[in-house]
């Protein structure tokens, strides 16, 4: 066990603080969930940082990445929160979909999806839950037909995050006929195709964050198809492990929420309530414990190991630390927690609120916590189904 | 960077498990309590001749000359079972003691004797009437005391296992130390082992539960398939999963001796032992009304988590060392290993 950092770990933590504060934007842009302008700005960011070489950094040299093993992945997403760069539109593309089309895809499919991907070109958006369909996935009714070279669509997918405003969805349909687990496919398809119609839903931000879609008669190639006819529930189960993984959240965004969560508790100096120092300390230590264990996982998962059910002990540790978080920091608010960004008198810090309401969602996105604890107990713990 | 243990460490674990699960299981330390004894001689015996108590004793006194990391996951297998020998006060914290100040100690050439260990943050001492010898702290210096030498009054402890003892005696004569830095890296020891006990605590009791749930049937089903049970021991693992590899972090850092490591080794004792507490109820909880009897062992790890999760510093204290850490040295993504955050 060794846990310092090796001198070209210390380089390349330099060498992309160099370039992330040469670059960053000065001012935080526009939430990509609530206007177009904001998607297509954070869009022209993904494309300066494709530019520089950062916009895939876990990706392979050939498809526009840098190659790196997931310790340099995590520094460099340390240094990415560090300066607090904005959000990733892509990324369920870049760190889900990826991923996945690279274990399963053809040669072909990874040239014709990757590159675009990687500059921002087509941004995506998952389309798995149906209105009948959330935490029974297996349970899902859209229909995959072929019809020689073409792939027939047709269903109602919901909750598809980013879909208001992305070009492409990776989607989960069944043969007609089949049942839960057997006859899936996952399948990419333009969300502007003719027969795709996008209903914006708007979240209890007010932001059209997600969208539900409806496919009817929509025709894409063969091409599209992702795996063999069949594959698909095992396909998204390996998607489903990366998401709620390692992937999705990495630990710098707590480690840097709850260094900012510290300082202001200590600016309140005397005034501060040392009730809230606790929860402060408290807000601490779980992004560190959070850090520890994936940093623990990524050492393992580098010398050959895979990941498991553990992966969901890490989605519930997650989304409930970042709920405890942001409480802590409207706590900290006091009376001025419920006044919006919008409002004059708002703290400098207005985007507590803002996190606080986003974090709600993740005891119920990527499989709800509930779900989470059914597996740990079944395939961790052995308990009976 | 490399977070994982050598195939060394991984064996010497593994060594530690398996001596404890033959000689350590359930039904031999009930026999001891039923006997009233309170140490195993011939259990010692195996533990020091397999080794065990010498990991952190330097090779000039004889020992191995590994660090915290090596030990730690034997605290965590005497925790799992729930180890009735001071096998980790003794070789984990106060050997490391005497041989800081003196490696070539007689004390420390007879491993068949413990040694026992006063830190002023603790009011009594443990197994002191079978020690050797006790080390005492006063005023930051080190005494050593035969136990004939002091008065000792046993204390009982709601653990049956853990014999404790007020120790009256005078800090008279020369010390064996001035160095209050050793009562640091001692305390900084005694929280981290008591921590790693802790995980080994709780996995021991979710491990039982769910022995448990398999087999009892109600409403014709095993208690096990029903998710109310399930989420009581998954959020229980989710705690256990959290908090080693804090504890395995802690003890690499453990030598830095600074407040980055000591916030680490605090933060790992906090989270241990509410994981140790969270287990254990929900290990109650999921046995019924046999985990409130003395025939199921739920109560013994139950008390074994409350007595450490007090012991070389409650919650209250190391909360106060995250604090410190927290008021005068910057926190951020770019510090979680690295101290200056390059």
């Amino acid at each position: 066990m060794d846990l310092n950092y090796t001198k070209a770990q210390q380089n390349f933590r330099l060498e992309a603080r160099a370039w992330l504060t040469a670059h960053v934007p000065a001012a935080p842009l526009p939430h990509f969930d609530a206007t177009r302008e904001g998607f297509e700005a954070h869009r022209a960011w993904e494309r300066t940082m494709h530019q520089g070489g950062w916009s895939v950094v876990s990706w392979p040299e050939e498809y526009g990445g840098r190659g790196l093993d997931l310790i340099e992945w995590l520094i460099f997403e340390e240094e990415y929160y560090r300066v607090a760069a904005p959000g990733r539109v892509n990324q369920n593309g870049i760190c889900l979909l990826a991923p996945t089309l690279m274990e399963f895809g053809t040669a072909e499919q990874k040239a014709r999806f990757l590159p675009p991907m990687a500059s921002g070109e087509e941004i995506w958006a998952q389309a798995w839950s149906e209105p009948q369909a959330g935490s029974d996935l297996a349970h899902i009714r859209a229909t995959v037909i072929q019809d020689g070279d073409q792939l027939v669509l047709n269903g109602h997918k919901i909750w598809s995050s980013r879909a208001a405003f992305a070009d492409w969805g990776f989607g989960l349909f069944r043969t007609p006929g089949s049942e839960r687990h057997k006859g899936m496919s996952l399948v990419f398809f333009p969300l502007n195709a003719p027969g795709v119609t996008v209903n914006p839903i708007r979240k209890m931000d007010g932001h059209i964050g997600f969208a539900e879609l409806f496919l009817e008669n929509v025709r894409v190639p063969a091409f599209n198809r992702l795996g063999d006819d069949g594959q698909g529930w095992h396909i998204c189960m390996a998607t489903a492990g990366f998401e709620r993984g390692l992937l999705l959240r990495s630990p710098a965004r707590y480690q840097q929420a709850a260094a900012k969560l510290a300082a202001h508790y200590h600016a309140q100096g005397n005034d501060a309530d040392p009730a809230l120092g606790l929860e402060v300390a408290r807000a601490w230590m779980n992004a560190e414990a959070y850090m520890l264990t994936i940093y623990a996982m990524s050492s393992r998962l580098l010398s050959g190991g895979k990941i498991g059910p553990e992966a969901s002990t890490n989605k519930i540790f997650w989304s409930e630390l970042d709920i405890h978080l942001h409480r802590t920091a409207l706590a900290l608010l006091g009376a001025r927690a419920e006044l919006t960004s919008a409002a004059a008198e708002a703290a400098r810090d207005h985007d507590w609120l803002d996190g606080y309401i986003f974090s709600l969602a993740g005891p119920i996105y990527a499989g709800s916590n509930e779900i989470q604890r059914n597996i740990i107990a079944e395939r961790m713990l052995g308990l009976p189904r | 960077m490399d977070f994982r243990f050598t195939d060394d460490q991984l064996m010497m674990a593994e060594t530690a498990r398996k001596l404890f699960a033959a000689t350590a299981s359930s039904a031999q330390l009930r026999a001891m309590l039923a006997k009233e004894e309170a140490r195993d001689e011939a259990r010692w015996s195996t533990i020091a001749e397999t080794g065990l108590t010498m990991i952190l004793l330097p090779e000039m006194a004889g020992g191995l000359g590994l660090g915290e990391v090596d030990f730690a996951l034997t605290a965590e297998a005497a925790g799992y079972a729930w180890l009735p020998e001071p096998l980790v006060e003794s070789a984990g914290i106060a050997a490391p003691l005497l041989a800081a100040i003196n490696p070539s100690h007689e004390l420390l050439s007879n491993t068949a004797r413990s040694l026992a260990i006063g830190p002023a943050i603790n009011p009594y001492v443990a197994d002191a009437d079978t020690a050797a010898a006790l080390l005492l702290e006063h005023q930051g210096a080190t005494y050593l005391r035969h136990p004939g030498e002091v008065k000792l009054t046993r204390q009982q402890s709601l653990d049956p296992f853990r014999r404790l003892f007020k120790v009256e005696w005078e800090p008279s004569g020369t010390p064996l130390s001035r160095d209050a830095a050793l009562w640091r890296d001692a305390l900084d020891r005694g929280a981290l082992f008591a921590a790693a006990q802790c995980t080994g605590i709780a996995q021991r009791a979710i491990d039982i539960a769910v022995e448990y749930a398999k087999t009892r049937e109600q409403f014709g089903k095993p208690i096990g398939s029903y998710q109310a049970v399930k989420h009581l021991l998954a959020n229980a693992q989710v705690a256990v999963q959290f908090a080693k590899p804090v504890i395995h972090a802690a003890a690499a850092s453990c030598a830095q001796r600074d407040l980055f490591s000591r916030a680490r080794i605090s933060h790992a004792k906090i989270i241990a032992a509410e994981a140790a507490d969270l287990a254990t109820r929900a290990s109650l909880q999921v046995h019924g009304a046999m985990g409130y009897s003395w025939e199921v062992d739920v109560h013994f790890l139950l008390k074994r988590a409350l007595a450490l999760s007090a012991t070389w510093g409650g919650p209250g204290f190391h909360r106060n060392r995250v604090l410190t850490r927290l008021r005068e040295a910057p926190a951020g993504p770019e510090y979680g290993f690295a101290r200056a955050g390059v």
